[in-house]
């Protein structure tokens, strides 16, 4: 019996050994996150204060969501997000481009391009905030100088509130963008620029048909931090505006915390119910995301 | 944070050897605190009565945890619900529902029935929830209108008693090229305020308490009235402009600055405007004046203390509680060297300070409507939270007043069920 086992063992060894090397690592995923995404599910279907009872109400609660003004900004507020952040990918490309010789000195300017990336996004926000002040602030002077006035301020103003702190956001986000450009910028063969140039190709042509092709995985990598960064804003929202003015800025993160968790919240049900749409927008994009990796190394196999 | 005082004899000149005439029994064991008195004075008053009461009981332990005073609104479910300590900070009013209801606060109506906190009569109403009292109240202060006395001097201005003069006051504020009031709304809870005494001032106390418990529709005709009292000053340009971007605290500058002439905002206002560098000849306080004759309700939010119903040293947590609102000590933590606040023991005496004599005689001769908490503590979290975001809008577009009244409408149907 036990030589049996023992057999059985040694002929599946290839199988078990990093299955057992992989246990640790899925018990832990299984604990912190799928478990507790199904139990987000679960609460989006009761009324929940998180003291006391908890009451089924269905799917009460997306019905409330389906007719709520406040989530309908927040939603469009996220699409708004991800349309606009993805400025940051040709962004920072370009300054990557223009970054990317051998001038004295070039590690000094990219370390200072690549700056707002490693301060902390409260910092970003709050220097963002002040810039934005109404009268003081330096974005209110310059405008004041081009006829412009902002009612309000940029931050107070519900029309350009969630576009000012976008373009907060965009700071760090370009510098990560940029620096990863750089590093794709590095592994272009120069053998094949050469090989473009003798044909004839140059400035936009060159980048369009010789460089960005090799910078695909770098694209790939930017797209996917700038859409999961665009779905995650929230410190920026918390700290410049902290949802105002009058809900104009909130996102489906900010509400949901809202909701569920700050003073005036405490709506454990209602707070999930946005949590799970918002994983439903996260996963459509974390699913395009998986299949395009999976069909890149199949592709990469044959 | 964890500090254990043991045997700091003599620390603090001991305020009493007089408290506890009752339950002399001797008590021991530990006392577990949680606080959140984390700014610097009420921190120092806090560890002052720590250590007091610590020394006044050779065989009690007394441990306190002071936790920052705006985590602690979400942390207190944490520390409520699991291993919880014997005392805990909170609030008065609706605020304490939630924890009333789901059974963490421990009911001490029988000290009040029993005589074990006598002086408290006044303020009893504040703690009760379903007949019953859960806390004893530990400070409270007195909201109305600071003004700059100089700049009211220099335009010839009164203090005044009627909203026919308070805007006649205003107009010459605005001509003068100064706004009235500041305020920041961007934390939305200073529209509250205003939203508070415009309609206590327009429909009176009990009106304003029937909103605040859902049995009136917002888009009742007497609620428009508010808001269309209010809308006089908004349209008189009474408020700073861009106020929905600043914080309370960033909307000092105007006053201090001269560039606006009052501000509605509770007694703790005071040590920064003098913090400021304006003296107590440029300050003053007036009561919000009347608009309808009808009694002044006033806000006045109260701090407290309860026992959490997973105590484990309930007695000593009982004989805090007696200690902490006993006149001595109230008069001696609420005095401006400490809180700066009211105390809420009628036998307590208060600190000589001109704003708090005229809180303190405002509050106890002059508010026959009744006292209020505040918007976010006489109104459910959820209507506070929605409310106010609408009071902030109409204040800087009065002209959504019926879309925002029916938006309050319709989450008044479904949060009151």
């Amino acid at each position: 019996m036990a030589d049996m086992s023992h057999t059985w063992m040694r002929r599946n060894r290839m199988t078990i050994t990093p299955l057992l090397f992989l246990l640790p690592g899925m018990l832990f995923f299984a604990a912190y996150v799928i478990i507790p995404i199904f139990q987000s599910f679960n609460i989006s279907l009761y009324e929940w204060d998180g003291l006391g009872e908890a009451t089924f109400v269905g799917l009460r609660n997306y019905e409330e969501l389906a007719t709520d003004r406040a989530f309908e900004i927040s939603l469009w507020n996220n699409v708004k997000w991800l349309l606009l952040y993805l400025l940051a990918i040709p962004a920072g490309l370009f300054i990557a481009l223009f970054l990317n010789q051998t001038v004295t000195g070039v590690r000094l300017y990219k370390s200072l391009f690549f700056f707002p990336f490693v301060i902390s996004q409260v910092v970003v926000g709050l220097v963002f905030s002040w810039f934005y002040l109404p009268n003081d602030g330096l974005f209110d002077i310059i405008s004041g100088w081009l006829g412009i006035d902002v009612r309000g301020g940029v931050l107070g103003n519900p029309n350009t509130a969630t576009y000012g702190i976008i373009a907060a956001g965009l700071w760090p986000q370009t510098a990560y963008c940029m620096i990863l450009y750089l590093t794709g910028l590095n592994a272009v063969d120069p053998e094949q620029v050469e090989a473009g140039r003798l044909d004839g190709a140059k400035g936009w042509r060159m980048l369009w048909h010789v460089i960005l092709p090799q910078l695909r995985p770098a694209t790939f990598i930017a797209f996917v931090v700038t859409i999961i960064g665009a779905l995650r804003s929230f410190d920026l929202i918390s700290i410049m505006t902290n949802g105002g003015p009058f809900g104009s800025t909130r996102v489906l993160s900010f509400y949901m915390f809202e909701k569920a968790l700050s003073e005036y919240g405490f709506r454990m049900g209602y707070g999930s119910a946005i949590a799970v749409v918002l994983f439903f927008i996260m996963l459509f994009f974390i699913a395009y995301f998986l299949w395009s990796m999976y069909r890149d190394e199949r592709a990469a196999r044959r | 944070m964890l500090k254990t005082f043991t045997k700091v004899a003599g620390a603090l000149a001991l305020t009493t050897a007089m408290v506890m005439p009752a339950t002399a029994a001797e008590l021991s064991g530990t006392l577990r605190i949680i606080s959140d008195m984390s700014n610097p004075a009420p921190r120092a008053i806090m560890e002052g009565l720590a250590a007091d009461f610590d020394a006044m009981h050779p065989n009690l332990t007394v441990e306190v945890d002071v936790v920052d005073r705006e985590a602690w609104k979400s942390q207190i479910r944490n520390a409520l619900t699991a291993n919880s300590p014997d005392v805990v900070n909170w609030y008065a009013a609706n605020r304490m529902g939630p924890y009333v209801k789901a059974g963490l606060f421990e009911d001490i109506s029988d000290m009040y029935t029993g005589g074990d906190l006598p002086g408290l009569d006044s303020v009893k109403g504040a703690m009760t929830l379903d007949d019953k009292q859960w806390g004893v109240p530990y400070t409270y202060y007195q909201w109305g209108i600071y003004y700059r006395e100089d700049i009211f001097k220099e335009l010839g201005l009164t203090e005044p008693t009627t909203f026919d003069e308070e805007i006649a006051n205003c107009a010459k504020i605005v001509e003068s090229g100064r706004k009235c009031y500041t305020i920041g709304s961007k934390f939305l809870w200073t529209a509250g305020g205003w939203f508070d005494y415009m309609n206590m001032r327009t429909n009176g106390f009990d009106f304003h308490m029937q909103l605040a418990r859902g049995e009136v529709s917002w888009t009742d005709d007497r609620v428009r009235e508010t808001f269309a009292n209010w809308r006089k000053l908004i349209d008189m340009g009474a408020f700073i402009d861009d106020h929905q971007t600043y914080s309370w605290q960033e909307a000092l500058p105007f006053m201090v600055k001269g560039e606006a002439a009052a501000y509605l905002m509770g007694n703790f206002v005071v040590p920064h405007l003098r913090d400021a560098g304006l003296t107590d000849d440029q300050i003053d306080f007036y009561q919000f004046p009347l608009i309808a004759d009808v009694p002044q309700g006033e806000d006045a939010p109260t701090d407290t203390f309860h026992i959490a119903s997973g105590a484990q040293n309930k007695e000593a947590a009982r004989a805090f509680l007696q200690f902490v609102t006993s006149p001595d000590v109230q008069t001696k933590i609420n005095a401006g060297a400490g809180l700066g606040q009211l105390p809420v023991n009628a036998a307590a005496s208060v600190d000589d300070d001109e704003f708090l004599n005229q809180g303190f005689d405002m509050l106890s001769n002059n508010a026959k409507g009744g006292i209020a908490q505040f918007f976010d503590r006489d109104f459910p979290a959820e209507m506070a939270a929605i409310g106010m975001e609408g009071l902030q809008e109409f204040m800087v577009f009065p002209d959504n007043l019926d879309d925002i009244l029916a938006r309050l409408e319709s989450s008044r149907k479904r949060i009151y069920k």
